[in-house]
């Protein structure tokens, strides 16, 4: 780990204690409006968003312009906002509509885009003025004179590329007023965003406009070219040749990007599931919160970290923040993805004096399971579940239709929204 | 109609004096700390004389500046200007802002080539960094001949467009082949292959070779063919396209030279004889190409006339 300068510009003492007043927001992922609202409910300060057009992701995870209404309305209840990823390098053909695009945006009230492309900056400033424009990763900025100059673009925020470290983000800090943004958590790109162009030769889709298909997870073989001869690097069952990332996980670098200053830390994944938001966001808010509040003798968690573990399905890394990755933050062989728990129901409501709570399905699971409660509001804690009744109030032994609505009995109270996860033996 | 530039990547000094010979107008040069995946690497020291070479013939030499710069290379990259300007060569050729901030600051007159590579997609940027001081805009190589076109004509700067050879499709700051090989305890085939760039990938599912190699600036992995539009021109002649290149990268000397003297054959045929000239004669000079083109590159024309989705 990197040693932890305390800065002060970023601190007050009450009462003899430091204490950090400037928290960084925390920015969650949503690909719909449920995991938007979850998103908000579970801690996050800033949800961002993509729209039907402009993005990078493809349409089934995009809001139209009334759901991004509601979602910017949701938000503001929490005192949260929207960001709205418009984050494609546009072809000539993509340039009609942009303007009314992002006019409609601003009309619904969103805080800002994040964007790639200066054909898309200068349209905004222009059409859309009261939009905050924050640069995407897809321009990889990685050196402080380069964030110098979207500053003088007159750019609210930057985001960085993902292979800056600690130390140069320190320097970008020190060298220019912007706001920076930064990844903390989720899948990452193995080359520069922007400069792979990969699946646009394999499968002829355009990665920069949203058409990657994660061509560098596939798997090839390594071969040296001598005179002609083609001699293979590997040999007979050997893992071959692969540039499959593991995930960023930042969680214990947290201390040190808030004492860095950065503005705003990332979290990816809009195609995730709203029990991999839940969980994420609500480790991140506990660990940003406790360390803020008393830096000095913040400790992590060990609940914390095998909490964020529940919901993950790929190896984790620190990645380039944590200095430049080397084999062992890749992935070689073959991985089947296996999640150690189960998302198994989103709490409805609950009923304080029956101790009934009312839960939508997500998972089966049936009589005996031991299960997981976990939330805003509440300690996480398990149990296991006793009898369950249909809608109708019928006895049943399992859960087994998705999205089916079941009650059993629960002795702590729920609140809606909390969340039953279930261990994947 | 104006004649188009033809831009070449030469592999040294000596292998300039061949190129000239072969009809080349101008030259990318540079060196692996600050320009991206050349066909040769030239200290300063070669630069100037590069210089010397080419502008004594007359003709023009750009400096590749289009490496993405991590903060540790920003100085190295102000005095590396300075003696781009003493030297007096004709452009720098950019795609981080940074190195236009620096051009800015150290009143560097020498003009700027904008070259991102894979995001020069449309003809607003073209524009956009031509008001901030770019004469040229170098074109992604994943347009159709369509959006090339389209560019051109809304386009302030001069337009640059690839013609023939590989294209990069990837570049990662992760040492990926050293971490193959320390992964299979191999440390010492990382020493071993460190200039080795005559590695690839195979891609079974797709039957196709992808060239790979490692330096300062990361891992690169190329197209599995060369680009080759040698038979294709006349759309882009009639466009008006400013500067035809054929990157030579990962080929040989030879090679360079002949197919720049193929290439420099279709531009005189068409611009001085006309048209019908030019179309007698492709079809043997794409045959001239095919009869050396080494065995693992396939040729195609690119994305030229292959629409991508998304
Ligand atoms: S293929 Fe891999 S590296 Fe390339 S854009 Fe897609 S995820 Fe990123």
């Amino acid at each position: 780990m990197l040693q932890l300068i305390q800065n002060d510009k970023i601190s007050e003492l009450v009462n003899g204690k430091r204490v950090i007043t400037k928290k960084p927001e925390l920015l969650a992922p949503a690909g719909s409006l449920e995991k938007l609202k979850v998103a908000v409910h579970y801690g996050a300060d800033a949800v961002f968003i993509g729209g039907q057009e402009f993005g990078l992701r493809s349409n089934a995870d995009n809001f139209s312009i009334e759901e991004m209404r509601e979602g910017v309305e949701f938000a503001k209840q929490y005192g949260a906002v929207i960001y709205v990823t418009t984050n494609i390098f546009a072809h000539n053909e993509n340039m009609t509509g942009l303007a009314e695009y992002l006019q409609a945006i601003e009309g619904v009230g969103v805080r800002g885009i994040i964007v790639a492309d200066p054909l898309i900056i200068e349209t905004c400033r222009r059409v859309a003025p009261k939009l905050e424009i924050h640069l995407s990763t897809q321009q990889s900025l990685s050196n402080w004179k380069a964030v110098k100059y979207w500053k003088q673009e007159g750019l609210h925020r930057v985001v960085l590329a993902r292979e800056v470290g600690a130390q140069e983000m320190r320097k970008m800090k020190e060298e220019v007023d912007i706001e920076i943004e930064a990844f903390v958590h989720g899948a990452m790109c193995i080359a520069y965003s922007g400069r792979c162009v990969l699946s646009n030769h394999m499968t002829a889709r355009d990665s920069n406009r949203g058409g990657c298909c994660q061509s560098c997870r596939w798997d090839y073989d390594l071969y040296e070219n001598v005179e002609g001869e083609e001699i293979a690097l590997f040999e007979d069952g050997d893992a071959p040749f692969a540039m499959s990332p593991k995930d960023l996980k930042l969680i214990e670098s947290i201390p040190h990007m808030i004492e860095l200053g950065i503005d705003s830390l990332k979290v990816e994944g809009r195609m995730k599931s709203i029990h991999y938001i839940a969980t994420v966001i609500s480790v991140y808010r506990k660990v940003i919160d406790a360390y803020c509040a008393d830096p000095e003798n913040f400790k992590i968690k060990k609940e914390w970290l095998e909490e964020l573990d529940r919901c993950a399905n790929r190896a984790t890394a620190s990645s380039f923040f944590e200095g430049e990755p080397s084999y062992k933050q890749q992935m070689f062989g073959f991985h089947a993805p296996k999640m150690k728990w189960d998302f198994a129901g989103l709490v409805l409501d609950y009923d304080q004096d029956t101790q009934i709570v009312t839960l939508q399905q997500r998972n089966y699971f049936k009589v005996g399971d031991t299960v997981e409660f976990f939330g805003p509001n509440i300690e996480t804690f398990t149990m296991q579940v006793e009898q369950l009744w249909d809608e109708r109030g019928n006895e049943i032994d399992l859960a087994n239709h998705p999205l089916q609505i079941v009650k059993f009995k629960v002795k702590q109270p729920l609140f809606k929204f909390n969340m039953m996860r279930k261990e994947n033996k | 109609m104006k004649k188009p530039e033809l831009l070449v990547t030469p592999k040294s000094v000596e292998h300039i004096e061949d190129l000239i010979s072969s009809g080349a107008d101008a030259f990318i040069i540079g060196e692996q700390q600050f320009g991206l995946r050349l066909a040769g690497e030239f200290s300063l020291k070669q630069v100037n004389e590069a210089t010397k070479v080419i502008h004594a013939a007359n003709k023009k030499v750009y400096v590749a500046v289009n490496a993405l710069f991590h903060n540790d290379r920003l100085e190295a990259l102000d005095e590396y200007l300075m003696e781009l300007q003493r030297i007096g060569v004709d452009s720098i050729v950019f795609g981080d802002p940074a190195v236009l901030m620096a051009v800015r600051e150290l009143n560097i007159t020498i003009p700027l080539h904008w070259n991102p590579e894979t995001t020069a997609t449309n003809w607003f940027q073209a524009n956009y960094w031509a008001e901030r001081g770019a004469k040229r805009a170098v074109l992604a190589r994943e347009l159709s001949l369509d959006e090339i076109i389209e560019i051109k004509e809304n386009s302030q700067p001069e337009i640059e467009v690839q013609i023939h050879g590989m294209t990069c499709m990837f570049q990662s700051k992760r040492k990926l082949l050293g971490n193959y090989f320390l992964f299979r305890k191999e440390a010492m085939e990382i020493e071993n292959r460190k200039e080795n760039k005559n590695m690839f990938l195979h891609d079974k599912e797709r039957k196709n070779k992808y060239p790979i190699y490692e330096d300062l600036n990361g891992t690169h992995i190329f197209s599995p063919n060369d680009m080759c539009l040698i038979d294709e021109l006349t759309e882009l002649f009639e466009a008006g396209i400013d500067s035809l290149k054929f990157d030579g990268i990962l080929q040989s000397d030879d090679y360079i030279t002949t197919v720049t003297n193929l290439y420099r054959q279709a531009i005189d045929a068409y611009f001085d004889q006309g048209e019908e000239a030019y179309e007698a004669l492709k079809d043997d000079l794409l045959e001239k190409i095919e009869v050396i083109q080494p065995p693992l590159r396939p040729l195609d024309t690119g994305f030229i006339f292959k629409e991508t989705v998304y």
